[in-house]
């Protein structure tokens, strides 16, 4: 596989092609904050808080650095005012559907992200799809999905798949960037009450 | 629907999991609604997980989870719609039928949705029923529309 020389925050990182930017810096031991991102899964790009500039050719371009292949003299920067704009921008947006979110609050300190910026409301999912991804793509499951689209997405057990598999792995609840509890909320209704 | 009917529409489509949308349409069409027996077969056929069908089910407003009634009724609120009384239209047929938007009456006879232009804005304020076209409606003519089907 061929090598592939490129910069990240002024650092000369070398590469394999095929790689995506994250995955080259975390190699590198470079830190680029994800939300959507998890090794054993597929790139998502769902939450776009890994957002980087990527400089090619002269010509700079805001990126998802975990879909972003890495190619020749490409020059990657993690921070700079655009992209802690966008970062807080995020922040602020997902913290009015999870305010309490621990991960969140922390990120928000860290990008100066105001979480009473946007009205509430609190559905607690912010969409990283990390709970549904993770059943598909390593539990094989599909015990959970999404539903609905834009504002009225959701997350949605099947009851019939969830009482047979779910109680027994719950793994999914950990991954869950804003509070495992939610997902469990979700799955005692579903099979409660068999919705849909 | 019964489930040698999914079937036949399966079949038809070969069986093949790209045409997932294209079957869901055409048990939508024939039956008005997707019902979860149905959602289930073709899960189990096309070995698509139910978890995308429902993904996909709700995505489309063209799908419904719940049944509808027999008559489709479809009424523009679309600009030009809106600016030559669309809104009296849809005031009259919530009247006559006792339904809003996106509801279905006991009967099972009529179901209720407003869409955003239906792209022949020259015969506003326009309305469709069962995909047919009814262009420049009064709300004095609706009655005998609806009375007719
Ligand atoms: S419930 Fe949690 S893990 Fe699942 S999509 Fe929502 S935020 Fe992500
Ligand atoms: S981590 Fe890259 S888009 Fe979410
Ligand atoms: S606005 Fe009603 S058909 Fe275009």
């Amino acid at each position: 596989m061929s090598e592939i020389i490129f910069q990240i925050d002024g650092r000369v990182v070398v590469a394999s092609q095929g790689m995506t930017v994250l995955e080259a810096a975390q190699k590198a031991g470079i830190s680029i904050p994800t939300l959507c991102h998890h090794e054993k899964l597929e790139p998502y790009g769902g939450c776009r808080f890994c957002t980087v500039e990527a400089e090619v050719r002269g010509w700079t371009k805001l990126v998802a650095s975990c879909l972003y292949p890495v190619e020749k003299d490409l020059v990657v920067r993690t921070r700079s005012q655009k992209v802690d704009r966008i970062r807080k921008m995020i922040l602020e947006l997902l913290l009015s559907h999870a305010p309490d979110a621990f991960e969140l609050q922390d990120l928000a300190k860290e990008y100066g992200a105001d979480k009473d910026r946007f009205e509430k409301e609190p559905s607690f999912c912010i969409h990283c799809g990390l709970c549904v991804r993770y059943c598909a793509e390593v539990k094989k499951k599909n015990a959970i999905g999404f539903i609905d689209r834009g504002t009225r997405r959701e997350i949605s057990f099947i009851p019939e798949i969830a009482s047979k598999e779910c109680w027994d792995c719950k793994e999914c609840f950990p991954l869950c960037p804003t509070e495992a509890l939610q997902a469990a909320f979700v799955l005692t209704k579903a099979l409660a009450f068999s919705l849909y | 629907m019964d489930k040698d009917r999914v079937d036949q529409i399966i079949d038809k489509h070969e069986c093949e999991a790209s045409s997932l949308i294209q079957i869901l349409l055409e048990i939508q069409s024939e039956n008005h609604w997707l019902p979860k027996e149905a959602l289930e077969r073709v899960a189990e056929r096309l070995q698509v997980p139910l978890t995308r069908i429902l993904h996909i089910a709700t995505f489309y407003t063209a799908f419904s989870l719940v049944p509808k009634g027999q008559h489709e009724i479809h009424i523009c609120q679309g600009t030009a719609c809106h600016v030559r009384g669309a809104r009296r239209v849809l005031d009259t047929v919530q009247d006559l039928t006792g339904i809003k938007p996106g509801e279905t009456d006991l009967d099972l006879k009529f179901s209720l949705e407003t869409v955003n232009c239906l792209g022949c804005c020259a015969l506003g304020p326009v309305m469709e029923i069962d995909g047919k076209t009814h262009g420049n409606m009064a709300p004095a003519m609706i009655a005998d529309v609806l009375k007719k089907l």
